[in-house]
This record gives C-alpha cells, sequence and structure tokens, in this order.
C-alpha cells in the first residue's frame, strides 16, 4: 500500500541485464498508471484511489515477445509546468529524454482534461501511445469514444484498456513492442502545437487555454456522452460521508471500527504465536543443554536474539496484518481525499493543507514513507509543517505498542466484546489526540518558523472504485508480514544480542545496563516513566519495535523471570516492576511523542535537505513528549 | 431568481454555471488551470464539506476541491 519504489528499482537494477528499450508511462494523477505498470512489468508497485500515491520513478523490466523493455513509471501530474516536487521528476524526465515509446495514460472518463496532458507530452516526444483507462467505467458512464478518428487526431495508436482486469494489456504490449522496433509508425500532427512551447513558465496561461481549445475541438469530434449525470453513485455516497451532519461521526466509526477488528483480530493469534514460540524456546533450551552449548552463548542466542525476535513477529505482525489490509481497502476504494476533503478547514485554520491528512495516514504505515509523500503538497512551508509533524502520527512500529499497553493495562482480564470495544475507543482517542495535536504543533510551526502565505488548495475527488478486496487483502497482508518479519531480523535480533550482553557483562557489581538504567531512573521517574523505559526509547532510535522487548528483558534481567505467554503475564511482570495506570499513560504519550526513528531522521534530512529541519523534527516531539509526561504524570499522582 | 454574475463561492449548489473571468493569486492559478478550470468552461459546485469549506466542483466530468477563498476570485455566469 505504501509505495516504497526503491525497493523496486534495486530490484529491477538486478534483473535488468540488458534492456532493448526504454518504455516511460506518464498522465495525470491517479488515471491508473502504477496499475498498467504492475500489469506490464508483472512487479507489485503499490497503488491507491487517490492523487498523488506514487511520488516517485520506479523501473521494471520485462520481456514482450523477444525484446526486453525497461518500464519506468512516473508520478502523475498535471502539466509539463511543475508546481510540486514530485512533478519535477516526470517534467525532467519527458523533457531531457526521448523515450523509445511514451505510455500515455488516461483516464477515459476524463478525456478531455487528460488529452490536455497527452498533447502536452506529445509536443516533446513523438513515439508514444495512448492507452484509454478505465474503459469499462466510462462505458457504465455511457461515454463512447472513436478510437481510430483519436488516433489520427493524434497521430498514434490508441488502445482501450481496463487495467485491473486486464483487459486489453496484449493489445498495449504489441503495439509497444511494434512502436519500439520501427514497425508502426508515429507522426507528428503539427497543427496541434502550434503557438505551444510547454517548457516556458512565461506563457502557461496561453499554452493552456490553447491546449484545453485543442483537446474540446478533439473531443467534439471523437466524444459522445449518452448519459447526463455520470458517477451517480459515487455523486450519492458522496452527500452521505461529507454531509454536514453525519460525515465526521462516519468517519470515526469507520476508524472506530477498523481498530476494533485489528484489536479482536489480532489478539487470538498473537497469543497462538506467543505459545508456539515458547514451545520451540524450550526446546531449544533442551537441545542446547544436550549439547552442552556453553551458557553464555544460550543466553546471547535464546535469551537476547530469539525472545526479541519473537516478541517482535508475535506482538508487532498479527495488529500488522491485519489493519493494513482493511486500510489499503479503503485506500483503494477512494475514501481518503475524502477525508482531506472533510478535515480541510482545521487544516486551513492551522496554516496547513488539507493534502497534510493523506500524508498522516501514510504516516501511521511508516513515517519515513509519509514524509516522502509530503512531496504532494506545493507550498514549500506547508510541506515543511507536513514533513516536522508527521512523526505525530504512531507508526507500524509504535502502534502495536500501543495496542499492547492498552491491552494490559485497560481492557481487564477477560478479553470480550466490551473490552475489545473498550481498547478500539481508546485507540481511536488516542488517534483523534495525535491528529488534533498535530493540527495544534502546526499552528504554531506557521506562525513561527514556517511563516508563509497560505497556499490554494485544489484537491481531485476520484469516483469511488469497488476495491479487488481478496487481491488487496493477500497482497497486503503478504508484504505486511514480510516487512515485518524482514524488519524483526535485521534490527530486532541484533537489538536482542545487544540487550542481552549489556545486562550481563558486569562492571563492578552491576551490570552495563542496570548501570544506564539507574543513571536515566530519577529522569525517568520525574515524567512517569523510569530508566528502563527511557533507555528502551533512546535504544529503539533503529526501530521503534524494539522498544517493548528491550523494556521486558531489562526486567527480567534483573532477576524478575516471568513466562509471558499472555498480556496478563507481561501485566504481572510490568506491575512487579513498578508500573501503574500512569506509567503506561505516559509511556503511550511518550510513544507517540518522541525523535523519529533513524530512518525517518535520514528521509527528513533527504527530503528537506536540511540539518536544521532534521534537527527540529527531532527535539520538537521530545521536548513536547517530555513536557506532556511531566504534567500529566505529576496530575494523575495528585488525584491517584 | 438566479442572478446574471456569481462568484463561485456563492453559487447555489447543483447549479451549473460558465466561467466568465478567474483572477485567483499566482500560485494557484497555473495549478487550477492545468485541472481543467478555464474560462468559458462550465462548471458545478456539488457538496460542501461538513465544515462549509471546502466545496467540490464537477468540471469536465472530474470532482475537484477548492477553498472558498481561492473560488471567490472566479466569477460566473450561471446557465438558465
Amino acid at each position: 500500500m505504501f509505495a516504497r519504489n526503491s525497493s523496486v528499482i534495486e530490484k529491477s537494477e538486478k534483473t535488468a541485464v540488458k534492456t532493448d528499450f526504454r518504455v516511460a508511462l506518464a498522465g495525470n494523477p491517479n488515471v491508473g498508471k502504477s496499475t498498467i505498470f504492475n500489469t506490464l512489468t508483472g512487479l507489485n508497485q503499490h497503488t491507491g484511489n487517490w492523487t498523488g500515491k506514487t511520488v516517485e520513478c520506479s523501473s521494471g523490466t520485462a520481456k514482450i515477445k523477444d525484446k526486453t523493455f525497461l518500464f519506468t513509471d512516473l508520478p502523475g501530474t498535471y502539466s509539463m509546468i511543475d508546481f510540486s516536487e514530485e512533478e519535477t521528476v516526470t517534467r525532467e524526465f519527458l523533457a531531457n529524454e526521448q523515450s523509445d515509446c511514451v505510455v500515455i495514460v488516461t483516464d477515459a472518463n476524463v478525456i478531455e482534461r487528460n488529452l490536455s496532458f497527452a498533447l502536452q507530452v506529445l509536443s516533446l516526444q513523438i513515439n508514444a501511445v495512448l492507452c484509454l483507462n478505465l474503459c469499462d467505467e466510462a462505458e457504465k458512464n455511457g461515454i463512447i469514444i472513436d478510437i481510430d478518428e483519436l488516433s489520427l487526431n493524434l497521430g498514434i495508436p490508441v488502445i482501450c484498456t481496463c487495467a485491473t482486469r486486464k483487459g486489453g494489456i496484449n493489445e498495449l504490449k504489441d503495439t509497444i513492442y511494434d512502436i519500439c522496433t520501427g514497425k508502426r509508425k508515429c507522426f507528428r500532427v503539427e497543427r496541434n502545437y502550434t503557438n505551444i512551447d510547454v517548457l516556458n513558465t512565461e506563457n502557461h496561461k496561453q499554452n493552456t487555454e490553447i491546449l484545453a481549445d485543442k483537446s474540446k475541438e478533439i473531443c467534439k469530434q471523437t466524444v459522445s456522452c449518452r448519459n447526463k449525470t455520470m458517477n451517480k453513485r459515487s455523486r450519492k455516497a458522496d452527500k452521505i460521508l461529507t454531509s454536514k451532519t453525519i460525515g465526521i461521526p462516519l468517519m470515526l466509526l469507520l476508524f472506530g471500527l477498523l481498530f476494533w477488528i485489528t484489536a479482536v483480530g489480532a489478539n487470538y493469534p498473537s497469543e497462538w504465536l506467543s505459545v508456539f514460540f515458547d514451545f520451540i524456546k524450550g526446546e531449544l533450551n533442551n537441545l542446547f543443554e544436550l549439547l552442552s552449548v556453553p551458557k553464555f552463548f544460550t543466553g546471547v542466542l535464546i535469551d537476547g536474539v530469539y525472545t526479541t525476535l519473537t516478541w517482535v513477529v508475535s506482538v508487532m505482525l498479527p495488529p500488522m496484518a491485519i489493519f493494513f489490509p482493511l486500510f489499503s481497502i479503503i485506500e483503494d476504494s477512494g475514501y481518503l481525499p475524502r477525508i482531506a476533503f472533510n478535515l480541510d478547514k482545521f487544516f486551513a485554520k492551522c496554516g496547513a493543507h488539507g493534502k497534510q491528512s493523506l500524508t498522516m495516514a501514510m504516516g501511521i504505515g511508516c513515517n519515513a514513507c509519509g514524509v516522502t509523500g509530503c512531496r504532494i503538497i506545493e507550498s514549500p512551508q506547508e510541506r515543511l509543517i507536513a514533513i516536522l509533524t508527521n512523526n505525530f502520527m504512531p507508526c507500524n512500529g509504535r502502534f502495536p505498542t500501543l495496542i499492547a499497553i492498552i491491552m494490559m493495562f485497560f481492557a481487564g482480564s477477560a478479553f470480550g466484546i466490551a473490552s475489545s470495544i473498550e481498547v478500539a475507543a481508546i485507540l481511536l482517542g488516542i488517534i483523534v489526540l495525535c491528529v488534533l495535536f498535530t493540527l495544534l504543533i502546526s499552528k504554531i510551526l506557521s506562525l513561527t518558523i514556517a511563516k508563509g502565505e497560505p497556499s490554494g488548495f485544489a484537491l481531485e475527488l476520484p469516483p469511488y472504485r469497488k476495491p479487488q478486496i481478496l487481491k488487496t487483502i493477500v497482497r497486503s497482508m503478504l508484504d505486511r508480514t514480510l516487512f515485518v518479519l524482514g524488519r524483526a531480523v535485521i534490527v530486532a535480533a541484533p537489538a536482542g544480542a545487544v540487550i542481552w550482553l549489556t545486562a550481563n557483562i558486569y562492571i563492578g557489581n552491576t551490570s552495563i545496563l542496570s548501570n544506564c538504567t539507574d543513571f536515566l531512573d530519577p529522569f525517568g521517574q520525574l515524567i512517569g516513566l523510569d530508566g528502563v523505559i527511557v533507555m528502551a526509547f533512546i535504544l529503539g532510535f533503529p526501530a521503534n519495535e524494539t522498544v517493548v522487548p528491550i523494556i521486558i528483558m531489562s526486567y527480567m534481567a534483573s532477576g524478575t523471570l516471568v513466562d509471558y505467554t499472555s498480556y496478563e503475564q507481561l501485566l504481572e511482570l510490568f506491575s512487579a516492576n513498578g508500573w501503574t495506570v500512569i506509567t503506561a499513560v505516559c509511556t503511550m504519550i511518550m510513544c507517540v511523542m518522541h525523535f523519529p526513528c533513524s530512518t525517518t531522521c535520514l528521509t527528513i534530512k533527504k527530503e528537506t535537505g536540511s540539518l536544521k529541519w532534521t534537527l527540529v523534527s527531532v527535539l520538537l516531539p521530545t521536548v513536547m513528549g517530555i513536557i506532556l509526561c511531566f504534567v500529566t504524570a505529576n496530575i494523575m499522582r495528585i488525584f491517584i | 431568481m438566479m442572478k446574471d454574475k456569481y462568484t463561485l463561492d456563492s453559487l447555489p449548489l447543483e447549479h451549473s454555471a460558465v466561467i466568465s473571468s478567474i483572477e485567483c493569486k499566482d500560485c494557484l492559478i497555473n495549478r487550477i488551470y492545468d485541472m481543467g478550470i478555464l474560462k468559458d468552461t462550465v462548471i458545478t459546485p456539488l457538496y460542501r464539506s461538513p465544515f462549509g469549506d471546502p466545496t467540490a466542483y464537477l468540471v469536465k466530468n472530474a470532482v475537484i476541491a477548492l477553498r472558498n477563498k481561492d473560488s471567490k476570485y472566479i466569477t460566473v455566469t450561471p446557465i438558465k
């Protein structure tokens, strides 16, 4: 669901031994370029039904007949003049390089506007094919397009496709092959481009008007529409989903439901995994004993690496493998832009951009992706605000920590319907608080360090589309599982080894670990935490997933050996180490508000190009978190 | 009774109109041109956000949301 394009590029570079032809995919945002790209290359680029889903180029190779083609999926753009970062990529690519063939992907429903862009591309590139995507939807809307006439008008082949059902893809492949090999010739229709220089910013208005007139003219000759109103059902749905009275409650209900399913659904697999891993642990212990492996290695490998690894898998994996597929379905349906639409007024009041809610939604998946996603925001200061505040959305690695703490301290011992609703409600409350906090900080930032004129807001609301539920769930589950497992192996395992070592190497009478935690303890206590928790957050810098396992291990190392195959047992361990409701609340606050993980910091550095802003993004949430924890802890201590 | 001229933000919902002039600030103007909002284009306000702003408009078969502070610079003539 979240575009992790870099990995796709790496993949393609490895497989690209020799490519015969280079093909680029360009088009307006949200016309299905990435879906076409996926069907052409067989890659699994994430797609979503909203503008700005793809913000970076990604490439992949595929064989058509006897030749190898390198396909590049360009970010969607409305014109050749770039306003936002992601559009620069597309412009530079098309203006500076002649491709062997450009696939201009268009939404057949919005053909007139899309043609305007197609003409801009054609004024720069000669070899191209027009791909009329979403043809099935257009047909339902009663749009009839004369393909041959359109092809004559543009001088390039025109293919009807329906990418999600792979309709027309073979024909498209054949056409790309024929154009690249010279079997089919494209010709330049000079009259389309008189008086136009699309790269000249000065003449933008004039260019756009001429092009719009041209595409209107072409449409008059080639397109007819039987229905009077299009996308009736979408329109009806929007009337409800954005209505004054129930628009916002419905949105909250939807997310509440999402959290509820996640909490209920994740509980059982988590427990099964814990029991299973615990069983394996016992067996491994026996095996090590049998082989008389030195105690030291048993400690590092089983108590250190294995324990941390399995914790991350059993606690992090189930909620993620349930939450993200469901979220992907919402994303595919086209609901996300409606959230931006519903909440824009608040963002406007806070000097931020409505599209920030889209980047925040991406942040729930991964803050680094959220920060990259901020490229869809045009104005520099609003983009900066979005980047600096993205970390307030609890990501993949922190979300399950929240769930675990809520389960332990607030769900009660029997996990039934009532307590599951309670968990979902608390989670929803936390997310709402995160959003409010983001708004507050945005406001403060817009008044202080990120001052500037608010930019305009123009957001396209695509029609609702029926998500490919089964495919999305399977794909997203697989993706998330691999992602979490990969992180577990790369970060959690070494972290486990390090923690175990520090807990078992002694300087004098105390271990390195307790030396550190003792040192941090007074500060921790002051803000409602303890030394162990503070240290866990610091050591969790490379990956937030490891925060809770580090806490567990530190407690276990200090003598309390508890079996923890369920939340109840975990609660016992935590309580034995002095956790109260205050500690739980403060840990949750700290979890949401502390420095971004290392990957996110690097991404912020890359996106802002400034060490100063990266430092701000580190200090801002950390200082906020400490202050908030201190205040909360001391207020709660008065009452409890 | 419909007036002859409206600013786009004051045009009643579901009433189609033809754009007669656009005086938006520079930063947005190019963007909305690219989205197909140009002089002589037919535009229809469809619905407003729960808090009254922004408003979603139908333009050339696409639905585009604009903030009222921007759309008040667009003048339209309602279609009778």
